[in-house]
């Protein structure tokens, strides 16, 4: 077992984790076998195709399943429990995905999220195009991807003619 | 209160955004997976690795000497279980019940697929489970598999259970007694038109893999089972009475937030029966979660049909017949719904949107060694729809015809329609969605577009579907004689609090669809009161009524249509109470936004006076009415609901290449009345989604040893934000359902079915501009395959 070290959104924690513990294990796991029981990343695959389980890691979109809980040691990461506002409301972009439909079952959307969020840090203004481009590490099954882009261009401060007719 | 008419509406057609969002958006859903209980072990399967096999040992011997391991099941730790029951049984062109094989909870003397299970290790944590399992030695002696459907019914093919006669399940005809008279309309036909394709093989693939948690208390000798189930009540009896023989009052199932289904967590699965016993026999919670590997191999799969079909037409181009002969992949054993997936909601479909009126529809089914095919999204429906449409695009170029005007010659236009092959369409207007299609489809503008395509030196084409679907299932009665072994009904408990807020017990089950909103609009517009007042509940057992859950497209159409018999009831009664409390004759009494008034007078008394008059009952009818307000209702539909529409997808296919791009894809749907117009339209989209991936990716191949060569994302092609466009999807044509109360037909499967002959018909329709005279390419329609085509 290994001492590891990092900061989860905003808290510093240390726990004994085995080298092989991945990531998001030790963000999922129950407290009580020595994880920090944030569940609201999720896996939903296990070759690192789906996205499901994207934190950030020092301001980094990551695939929390495809990173080892040693190698965080000393890094900021942040998941979709620390995304809200302050109060708890709904950031910005959280409240998007609401107003346009873009989610349907929920479990992609911790991880849809967590990457636009980082796809907007990048590039504040992306094109639809840059949107789809972006999300290429992240699946969704249930939407058809039209809200999710939908909420991530308002989010973005764009207007799409082109979609208010539908 | 009564409701603010100033605030946003809330009610029956408001796009009322969904409150379970907030959850799901800061990550407080919880999931299966998000249940870890006090003590609880983890369990890990040993899966077949061959698709074919005798087992002549297990030695689990090292594997239970490893660290944290509990103990190793096998097969002999569940001699006294049943197999794990299929729901359905198909009566054959002969009148014999199909062969139903014994679906044991983990392999018993042979493995017929890779992944079925052979042994469990439960162990203290998951990755001892996992490790132990390495450790177990079994020893399979290799038997040829069949894989190939025709092979499989081969004589002296080798046969994937020794106990049944051969590996055919049935061989249905629909209807038999049309059959002489639908060959004799063929030698009379002016035109033939004939089609062999295949309906690929699909792996449904919710985002969340399947996890099921097992905990039993000896003070009670309650079994509680938490599971990614689309209808927990069907799992509590299926594995209660059939499989563990537990009584339903000793066992709670448990469907929490549930991510995705699209068919495949209808079924009762091993895994479930596995976690729910080893709880009891290991004195503490066991959890199982499945990865995305190990759900491609476990998952039921969805359509994987041969097909031949058959168009007879008159010399006015009018369909006299229609014929088909379908081999449909049952897999290794009967998945809970699998037999009536390729009969009753495949051949009842046959008519499509068509006055054809003489059809006869031969399915074999077929046993081979590859994972249980079941329903996926649409479920017989997307097969039929791809058979019927792709004929008549086929029959209108051999003939020359405009395929939209073959398709509205042959419109039926009367209703209620009563088909040839046993379904009576209640409404519909099909004239109307394709026009609604043409014109947000623009398909005016097409030939300019395809111009500009062409001076890209691109291929630009375009094709349309018109589908039709059953939905709303089921009349208990009438399924019933076609061999379901349950009733489909659904319930509702309306439940009204002393100060007038509501609670709803659904048996009804949302994994996605968003219930807790929609269903709250409906009981919220039936009183007058805003939705916020009305909490809906469902997925516990212990918590609601029983209920058949969440598929096919009928959580509204019959689930919503207990909680307007449930919530029409609670209405009745309040009524008499206001009745009571303003001294006046119940007949007299109107309910209006949340205040009941006696009609032609100002005498007014509000909901939540009335509510707390039920259940403080000073001032009350106590001789003549009970206290409370609490009602509920079971409601059984009368008939399916039938649900059309038009599709047009438009696309640009690169020569060079063969590689195919959806330029806009429209749909015009006639769902009936519409309750939350946004939920409506992400129904749709996200089926399109999964249309268009049959359509131009997902394709689950096994190779001829039965190894599945598409087991993970890196090999099964889902469709990714770059391979879709935005879609233009419109709900306007409504012709509203006749027999239930809300007017409504069902909206969740319609993309799914609708969508993949509007594609394939638009490449083949780019190809053919093209001058390549392709008549048909199978699905999915990949680069290579379209490469192919074009360089033949």
């Amino acid at each position: 077992m290994t001492k590891v070290t990092l900061t989860v959104n905003g808290k510093a924690v240390s726990r004994e984790v085995e080298q092989r513990t991945l990531l998001v294990q030790l963000l999922r796991d129950d407290p009580a076998s020595g994880g920090l029981g944030l569940t609201g990343t999720h896996v939903g695959c296990d070759t690192s195709q789906c996205g499901a389980c994207t934190v950030h890691v020092d301001g980094m979109a990551v695939k929390s399943c495809t990173m080892l809980a040693v190698e965080a040691e000393g890094a900021a990461v942040t998941t979709i429990e620390g995304m809200a506002n302050a109060d708890g409301s709904l950031s910005p972009l959280q409240q998007a995905f609401q107003d346009h439909h873009g989610l349907q079952c929920g479990f992609c959307t911790p991880g849809m999220v967590m990457t636009a969020a980082a796809l907007l840090a990048e590039n504040p203004t992306p094109s639809e195009s840059a949107v789809r481009y972006y999300l290429e590490g992240n699946i969704c099954r249930c939407t058809g991807y039209h809200g999710i882009v939908k909420a991530i261009m308002a989010a973005s401060g764009q207007d799409m003619p082109a979609m208010a007719a539908e | 209160m009564p409701k603010d008419t100033s605030a946003p509406a809330t009610g029956i057609g408001a796009a009322t955004k969904r409150r379970e969002d907030i959850r799901f958006l800061t990550g407080r859903g919880r999931y299966t997976d998000d249940i870890n209980l006090r003590g609880q072990a983890h369990a890990h399967f040993l899966r077949s690795d061959v698709a074919h096999g005798r087992i002549r040992s297990i030695d689990t011997a090292a594997a239970e000497a490893m660290p944290g391991v509990i103990k190793v099941f096998t097969a002999a730790d569940f001699a006294s279980a049943g197999g794990l029951p299929c729901g359905w049984q198909v009566t054959d062109r002969f009148g014999q019940p199909m062969q139903e094989p014994k679906h044991p909870i983990l392999a018993d003397g042979k493995v017929r697929h890779v992944g079925d299970p052979i042994a469990c290790v439960v162990a203290e944590t998951l990755d001892q489970a996992r490790d132990a399992a390495d450790a177990i030695v079994v020893d399979i002696e290799d038997l040829p598999a069949v894989i190939d459907m025709k092979a499989a019914l081969a004589e002296g093919a080798p046969k994937v259970h020794d106990e049944l006669t051969s590996n055919l399940c049935y061989d249905w005809g629909f209807v038999e007694e049309n059959k002489a008279a639908v060959e004799q309309a063929f030698r009379d036909a002016a035109h033939v038109v004939s089609l062999d394709l295949v309906n690929n093989r699909l792996v449904a693939n919710p985002m969340e893999p399947r996890v099921a948690v097992g905990d039993y208390d000896f003070a009670t000798d309650m079994h509680t089972l938490y599971t990614t189930s689309q209808n927990p009540h069907v799992i509590r009896l299926l594995m209660g009475a059939f499989v563990l023989g537990i009584p339903e009052h000793r066992l709670r199932v448990v469907a929490p937030d549930v991510g995705g289904g699209f068919g495949s967590k209808i079924y009762h699965y091993a895994e479930e029966a596995f976690c729910t016993a080893a709880a009891k026999a290991l004195r503490r919670p066991v959890k199982w979660t499945s990865t995305r590997s190990e759900a491609f191999i476990s998952d039921a799969h969805g359509r994987d049909h041969l097909t031949r079909i058959e168009l007879a037409l008159d010399a006015d181009h009018m369909f006299t017949a229609l014929r088909t002969e379908t081999y449909a992949n049952m897999g290794a054993y009967l998945s809970t719904f699998a037999p009536c997936i390729p009969t009753w909601l495949h051949g009842t479909l046959m008519a499509g949107n068509y006055r054809t009126p003489l059809i006869y529809v031969n399915v074999k089914a077929v046993f081979t060694n590859t994972v249980p095919v079941d329903a996926y999204r649409g479920a017989g429906r997307p097969e039929a729809t791809f058979q019927i449409e792709r004929l008549v695009d086929k029959a209108a170029r051999e003939l020359g015809a405009d395929p939209v005007e073959l398709r509205r010659k042959n419109f039926i236009t009367e209703f209620p329609y009563q088909t040839p092959v046993a379904v009576v369409y209640d409404t519909g207007n099909y004239h109307a969605t394709m026009d609604k299609l043409l014109e947000i489809s623009d398909r005016a503008g097409f030939e300019a577009r395809a111009m500009e395509s062409q001076a890209r030196g691109k291929l630009r084409g375009f094709g349309i579907a018109h589908y039709i679907e059953a939905c709303g299932i089921a009349p208990s009665n009438l399924v019933g004689q076609l061999g379901a072994r349950a009733g489909l009904y659904e319930s509702a408990t309306v439940r009204v609090n002393a100060t007038g807020g509501i609670v709803v017990m659904t048996g009804s089950h949302s994994h996605g669809q968003g219930h807790e909103t929609t269903f709250a609009q409906v009981v919220a517009d039936m009183i007058g009161i805003d939705a916020g007042q009305v909490e809906i509940v469902h997925g516990d057992t212990a918590n609601t009524p029983m209920g058949m859950g969440t598929y096919g497209s009928r959580s509204l159409a019959v689930g919503g249509s207990a909680l307007v018999k449930a919530a029409g009831k609670v209405i009745a009664k309040a009524k008499k109470i206001a009745a009571h409390l303003l001294e006046a004759a119940e007949g007299d009494i109107e309910l209006k936004d949340g205040t009941f008034s006696v009609a032609g007078t100002d005498r007014t008394v509000d909901w939540g006076a009335v509510c707390l008059a039920a259940y403080v009952p000073h001032n009350y009818p106590l001789a003549d009415l009970e206290p409370g307000l609490e009602e509920t209702a079971f409601y059984d539909p009368a008939n399916f609901t039938f649900p059309s529409g038009a599709y047009a997808c438009e696309v640009e296919v690169d020569p060079e290449t063969g590689a195919v791009e959806i330029l806009a894809f429209s749909a015009a749907d006639d769902f009936g009345n519409i309750v939350n117009p946004m939920i409506v339209e992400g129904q749709v989209q996200g089926g399109l989604a999964q249309g268009i991936g049959q359509a131009l990716m997902e394709h689950c191949v096994y190779d001829e040893t039965g190894q599945l060569l598409t087991g993970s994302y890196m090999d099964y092609a889902m469709p990714r934000a770059e391979d879709l466009p935005l879609f233009r999807v419109d709900h306007s044509c409504i012709t509203p359902c006749t027999h239930n109360p809300l007017g409504v037909k069902g909206c969740g499967e319609a993309g799914a079915i609708g969508s993949p002959p509007a594609v394939v018909n638009a490449v083949l329709d780019a190809l053919n501009r093209g001058g390549h005279a392709v008549s048909h390419i199978d699905m999915p329609l990949s680069p290579a395959r379209v490469w192919a085509a074009i360089n033949a």
